[in-house]
């Protein structure tokens, strides 16, 4: 889960970070107060949506004054960013930049651990250094049993300053990141830049938090933070139904159970010369509430043209996902054609409940996927 | 032979009482596995389906019935302390079923698991099997046959659909592993792909990847440098797309690494014959046996 700026801004100071002031407005008048609350100086007004680019998208406006501020507000409220909408800004002082850094953490798959970069080359995409120039990030992998060690802190540190006081307050920030990571069930926090002003102090100007989604059962307070209005609406219902959907652009519905079965389903769609609608996991539980769900929102989709679902049974039961199909279109009468591809544990009794009800059922997963391309291309 | 699990697997089954631990374990007892013992605090001394003792802690399972190997079936707040209690308890494998596992407890237990030498496989993943020898985890039994190529994957279903297609065409398997489909897993396609290599009744391999990590291209050079028998590979997740968490954790492509068409370039290389489909895994093995 994507936290905003203005989330893990709030995250950062609570762990001890400097973070200047600043405030959200979801209106140009708030924008305007902010501002003045703010005072005399210029303020920057940021879109608050989980994109990348949002400068060179327009969404990062500098102000001279309230006036201003709510001008910028109110052109950058509403506007559409990567295709997702700006509900909100943050209006925090533009500040005075001598120098700007960059400090982050992942967790690295290939050593398994926590690992902490920071560079000098600041304020850019960071995905950019590490391509064009990797030798400008400095790494280190922590061992988490004993954390990020201040020695090892005010090594990278000294890196970026050479001024000690400097160095000595990155060295803070990075052990208070380091913290705030594992306080909060981060998959990555970023500060990015951390910039040092005209009198010398440093202040993490902007801050991007993602959350591991498997956290969020045991840390209700970091759940609460989800903006379900920045989310594709079926992505929302599938997530509350208790399926994995991700909404993709082509006309073949396809309804799967299993993560690699899924994605195999959909490059398969691809490989008969379809394009998948989108990726749907039913899980491995077959409750056959969950296929009326998966149907729901499968169909509600204008563009599929034809449903395909692909069973391979397992712990997931053919005869409960038979039921299921036969429940939903009982409930929800579909208007595009439907392929079902049916094996593995009580194959035979789904394949009867699935007859009964004016059903066929395939058994061979290329044979299912050619029909549903054929059958999307005709309607 | 076959790696990781035979016939002298002796299984204790972690959160036996449950709801899916109760089911699998009679699935596991029923294809012919040795479940010795069962774990679920304040159940010590009920006999499970009238066969299988339970205990209240895994290190009195192991003193009790010499377990070998675990399997876990607990809810995800409570699998990491399941898989340390086995590490303290000496077992020296380790099978993790229970998906959503937070990623920042795995950075704690594999330390753990490692000063302690011990194997964990996965977690969020089947488990795995040798037909007719022993089967720990969910993967169904029924689709499998004994035989000589070797699988192993990072996801669950898209397994089966690979297993059937050798076994209904007549090319059994002599172990597959579900090593996972979470960023930080215990078990490697390249510490598979080695006990693979070494093993006398393994002729080929089948090695199923997906979007995500570098896990697949590491794999990859491990192949060309050290491997002498056949390797088919497939990747999952060619129309996916980047930045989207595809179910599994671990499936996600971040800016422009770990997608499909990278690892299977990856996989051409090094001279692994890539699949298209899943219905080519027949095919171009037989054209390498």
């Amino acid at each position: 889960m994507n936290l905003h700026e203005y989330q893990a801004r709030d995250i950062l100071r609570r762990h001890g970070i400097p973070v200047p002031p600043g405030e959200v407005a979801a209106t140009a008048d708030e924008a305007r107060a902010i501002a003045a609350r703010l005072g005399s100086g210029p303020v920057v007004v940021k879109a608050q949506v989980h994109a990348g680019g949002r400068g060179k998208a327009g969404g990062v406006k500098l102000a001279a004054n309230p006036t201003e501020a709510a001008a910028h507000a109110a052109k950058i409220l509403g506007m559409t960013i990567k295709g997702l909408t700006v509900q909100r800004v943050l209006v925090a002082p533009a500040a005075d930049i001598a120098s700007e850094s960059y400090v982050g953490i992942i967790v690295d798959r290939t050593s398994q651990r926590p690992v902490l970069m920071v560079s000098a080359a600041g304020g850019i995409d960071i995905e950019e250094v590490a391509a064009r120039t990797p030798e400008k990030i400095q790494r280190l992998a922590v061992d988490p049993r004993y954390g990020l060690l201040a020695h090892q802190a005010l090594g990278l540190a000294l890196q970026l300053y050479r001024d000690i006081a400097q160095a000595r307050a990155a060295a803070d920030i990075m052990q208070q990141l380091y913290a705030a990571f594992y306080a909060v069930g981060a998959s990555l926090t970023e500060i990015n830049p951390l910039v040092t002003t005209r009198d010398g102090a440093l202040a993490a100007l902007d801050a991007k938090i993602v959350i591991d989604d498997n956290e969020l059962d045991r840390r209700p307070d970091i759940a609460a933070l989800r903006d379900t209005s920045a989310e594709a609406p079926s992505e929302v219902a599938a997530r509350e139904a208790g399926l994995t959907f991700i909404k993709l652009e082509g006309t073949v519905g396809c309804c799967v159970n299993g993560a690699g079965l899924a994605m195999a389903t959909m490059d398969l769609v691809k490989y008969y010369g379809g394009e998948p609608a989108n990726f749907l996991d039913i899980g491995g539980s077959s409750n056959p509430q969950k296929v009326v769900s998966a149907l729901r929102i499968i169909t509600a989709d204008p563009s599929v043209r034809a449903v395909l679902f692909n069973i391979f049974g397992g712990i997931t039961r053919g005869d409960d996902v038979a039921n299921g199909i036969v429940q939903a279109t009982k409930v929800l009468p579909l208007k595009v054609p439907l392929v079902i591809r049916l094996t593995g544990t009580n194959e035979e009794q789904g394949v009867q409940i699935l007859k009964q009800a004016g059903f066929s059922a395939l058994t061979d997963m290329d044979e299912a996927v050619k029909q549903a391309v054929a059958q999307a291309k005709a309607a | 032979m076959s790696i990781f699990v035979d016939q002298q697997t002796r299984l204790v089954v972690q959160g036996i009482t449950g709801r899916d631990g109760s089911f699998h374990t009679r699935q596991m007892i029923g294809y012919g596995t040795k479940v010795v013992a069962g774990v679920t605090p304040g159940k010590a001394g009920q006999v499970f389906d009238g066969v299988v003792p339970v205990f209240n802690t895994v290190a009195d399972a192991v003193r009790e019935t010499q377990a070998n190997t675990s399997v876990i079936y607990v809810p995800a707040a409570v699998a990491a302390s399941a898989i340390f209690e086995a590490a303290d308890a000496g077992i020296p494998l380790i099978v993790g079923i229970t998906e959503g596992i937070p990623v920042l407890d795995m950075t704690r237990v594999l330390p753990y698991l490692h000063e302690r030498g011990a194997r964990l496989i996965g977690p969020n993943c089947p488990g795995l099997i040798s037909p007719g020898r022993s089967k720990v985890g969910i993967i169904p039994g029924n689709i499998c046959r004994p035989g000589r190529v070797g699988v192993v994957s990072r996801s669950g279903t898209l397994t089966y659909e690979i297993v059937h297609q050798l076994s209904t065409q007549g090319l059994g398997q002599s172990t597959c592993v579900g090593i996972g489909g979470d960023p930080l897993i215990g078990t490697s396609f390249i510490h598979c792909l080695s006990a693979f290599e070494a093993d006398a009744e393994t002729d080929a391999v089948v090695m199923i990847g997906e979007i995500g990590g570098t896990d697949e291209q590491q794999a990859a050079d491990f192949v060309q440098q050290t491997m002498t028998k056949p390797v088919i590979g497939f990747i999952a997740g060619q129309t996916a797309p980047p930045g989207r968490r595809m179910g599994h954790a671990g499936a996600i492509i971040s800016g422009s690494s770990g997608t499909a068409a990278e690892k299977m370039a990856a996989f051409a290389r090094a001279g692994i014959a890539v699949m298209k489909r899943p219905a080519d895994v027949v095919p171009l093995l037989k054209e390498r046996l």
